[in-house]
């Protein structure tokens, strides 16, 4: 189905006499297809133009005309300001996004024998509503990484790369000689001539949240000329009792805790704690004053993610929604232009010895140009009018960081504002943001044809 | 040499269309596997930890839901505004479309140009107005209303896409119908109509997902008792955490329909997506 916006082929006059009955007939018939249809339109679709622009120019009540005064406030109100500021990010970035997306898969899908099934489940997310996309999304960005599959795929991440704290929440004990340092490390110094058995007592672990293999406290090794001994433990016994600051019956180690020996200010060994809290440093021979640092990664709490709907995120986290639900539309529209496109001429250049980046680089995307044109401005169109997905998943506390036009607009209409002036004067607005790009595509489109 | 780096191209091409697919499928699979979820395990732990105990889900969600009479009414809401909406912007842009195409009237073409000039306008236009027109008449609040919104808004894409599709069928056919001595309306009713079928069905289709997945509309022109599932589902949303048993349940149910009637048209949807490209 070709849909075009071509007037009808010359040659309709029909021959004179017959035609005159016939057309005044057909005239009546004509009245009564298009009647209907155009009194809807005119009701509901014409009059409210006429209607908002008119009621721009009054004042919230209605009664007082105020000429351009409700434009002069929406280009002076905080809100509006910024939600025309995230309409010019969502417009900026939504539309090349879902083009350059769609485009290739587009052109991958053609190379993979499952590229029917591939298309169908990307173009999916365009059956279903908004609502359900924004619950399926406000699922994903969940903060906690207990329930968002995205935060959970971060902290997995992250904790790969930099591990938590084995511990969350130790911490040495106030009166003791280990010393918090500004890095978030704590360190104590070492007697380079006699190191001792170096003590490291912690407090802040419940001890039923030790691990299992967590035996008590053993006491270090002397040290020597090679080596540096040490027990990293919990200094606290349950039920109250020992001495603090030295393992005794009752304490248990802590193991898993990464251990350095610093020496001159130089990292010169690492060690992991073990089953009773025990590290062994071996160090290297020479003098200096050395010393025995638990690093911040010992203390790290936890990592919780991304906050991706808080206050500065929740716009690119709604536009990446938006890129899911309509990557597959752009996917479509452009694979069918693919479809159409002379193969000649990349033969002719594959044979020539083109690679397939130069291939889609130079003449694929340049022959596609007027379907990806129309995708961009389709959606840039789209775009602009966006309301539902920002709707609803913008948490409410940081609906104000999200806000759009459309959305705007409803919240002076009707979400307890009620300025209908000024929210008349943001739909002509809309209005007039969208006419331009819509008078492209049209343009766009009978061109085509 | 050069098979190897064809092969590892390959390699590439599948492994980033593999990567796609699963991260186009996670977001829904979330959604299914949170809403057979029992409410005690959705607070404590997430829903990709189903594949360690893939015994534990259960329609419960589904069935408590379906035995309260706020669901049910508002997915039978949902089902009163479609259908009618959807059966109303064929048929009236149908005969629009006919019309615009092949009959003549003075200032059709003008006419037309206009109407898909009012493609531009965006639903947002009309709320303020449209609400205190049907206020006057008594029908803001109710299912009529809605319905009245949907069809006036869907019309300028309807007609233009009808008309389209009408100028398509060869006019040496509409001649012969008529030298057969066919009266207009007989010509449309038992040539045109059929022969634009394909066309109808893409409309239609479109048009029934557009009105089932509206909540904006909703919103503003459907009262307490007339709500469609979309709107009560919204009204859910400011406790996410908590009504999650309610609410992951019920944007599946009001997936179901539109993704089954994906799955069953898809070949009328494609080119209803590329028709609409305009919109």
């Amino acid at each position: 189905m070709s849909t075009t916006l071509r007037t009808p082929p010359p040659g309709r006059t029909r021959t004179p006499g017959a035609g005159a009955s016939r057309r005044r007939r057909g005239r009546g018939l004509a009245t009564a297809f298009v009647l209907p249809a155009l009194l809807l339109l005119g009701a509901l679709v014409v009059y409210p133009i006429v209607y908002s622009v008119v009621r721009s120019t009054f004042d919230s009540g209605g009664s007082h005309f105020i000429g351009l005064g409700n434009y002069r406030t929406a280009f002076r109100d905080p809100a509006t300001l910024t939600a025309l500021r995230n309409n010019a990010i969502w417009v900026a970035v939504a539309p090349a996004l879902v083009t350059a997306i769609g485009l290739v898969f587009a052109v991958l899908t053609e190379r993979v024998r499952w590229g029917t099934a591939f298309k169908l489940l990307v173009f999916m997310p365009m059956a279903i509503s908004f609502l359900a996309a924004g619950i399926i999304f406000r699922l994903v960005y969940d903060q906690d990484p207990q329930q968002g599959v995205l935060n959970a795929v971060v902290v997995a991440v992250h904790d790969t790369f930099a591990p938590p704290s084995p511990y969350p929440g130790v911490h040495p004990r106030e009166d003791n000689p280990l010393v918090a340092a500004d890095d978030g490390s704590a360190r104590i110094s070492v007697d380079p001539a006699s190191p001792g058995g170096v003590l490291l007592p912690l407090l802040g672990v419940a001890p039923t949240a030790l691990p299992r293999d967590a035996r008590p406290a053993a006491i270090p090794a002397a040290g020597s000329g090679s080596a540096v001994d040490g027990v990293a433990f919990l200094d606290f016994v349950p039920g109250g009792g020992g001495r603090p600051g030295v393992p005794g019956p009752g304490k248990k180690g802590l193991p898993g805790l990464t251990v350095q020996l610093l020496q001159n200010g130089r990292k010169v060994g690492t060690a992991t704690t073990a089953a009773d809290g025990t590290f062994h440093l071996a160090r290297p021979s020479g003098g200096g004053p050395m010393q025995v640092v638990l690093p911040a990664s010992d203390f790290a709490q936890p990592y919780q993610g991304v906050s991706w709907l808080g206050p500065t995120l929740v716009t690119p986290a709604v536009i990446g929604a938006y890129i899911w639900i309509w990557a597959g539309f752009a996917m479509v529209v452009i694979g069918a232009g693919l479809a159409n496109l002379p193969r000649d001429t990349l033969e002719a250049a594959r044979i020539d010895g083109a690679s397939e980046w130069q291939v889609f680089r130079r003449i694929t995307v340049p022959q596609l140009a007027p379907v990806l044109g129309v995708v961009f401005v389709t959606m840039v169109i789209n775009v602009m009018k966006v309301f539902d997905l920002v709707f609803i998943i913008a948490p409410q506390p940081v609906q104000q960081n999200a806000d759009v036009l459309a959305l705007q607009l409803w919240l002076d209409s009707f979400g307890g504002a009620d300025d209908q002036g000024l929210g008349s004067a943001l739909g002509v607005l809309l209005l007039l943001l969208v006419v331009p790009f819509m008078v492209l595509n049209i343009r766009r489109f009978r061109r085509r044809t | 040499m050069k098979r190897l780096v064809a092969l590892t191209r390959g390699g590439l091409v599948r492994a980033v269309l593999i990567t796609a697919a699963l991260v186009w499928l996670t977001p829904t699979l979330g959604l299914l596997v949170s809403s057979l979820r029992p409410a005690a395990l959705t607070s404590s732990s997430g829903w990709w930890t189903v594949l360690l105990h893939p015994t534990r889900l259960t329609l419960g969600n589904y069935t408590s839901l379906l035995r309260g009479n706020d669901v049910t009414g508002a997915l039978w809401n949902t089902v009163l505004i479609s259908v009618p909406a959807t059966a109303a912007v064929v048929a009236l842009a149908a005969l629009a479309g006919y019309a615009f195409a092949w009959l003549e009237f003075p200032g059709r073409d003008v006419i037309f140009l206009v109407v898909v000039g009012l493609l531009v306008v965006p639903v947002q236009i009309g709320f303020i107005p449209v609400a205190k027109l049907m206020g006057v008449i008594g029908i803001f609040g109710t299912i009529p209303g809605v319905v009245l919104f949907h069809v006036a808004y869907g019309l300028p894409f309807a007609v233009f896409l009808m008309r389209n599709n009408f100028l398509d069928i060869p006019r040496e056919m509409l001649e012969a119908a008529r030298v057969d001595g066919a009266g207009e309306w007989r010509t449309f009713r038992s040539l045109a109509l059929p022969l634009a079928a394909p066309g109808l069905a893409s409309l239609a289709i479109f048009q029934f997902l557009w009105v089932w997945n509206d909540m904006l509309v909703a919103l503003i022109f459907a009262g307490p008792s007339s709500q469609p599932l979309t709107v009560l589902l919204q009204s859910q949303m400011r406790q996410f955490g908590s009504n999650l048993s309610i609410l992951a349940p019920g944007a599946f149910l009001s997936l179901l329909v539109p993704v089954a009637v994906f799955f069953a048209f898809q070949r009328y949807f494609v080119q209803g997506a590329m028709a609409g490209s305009v919109k």
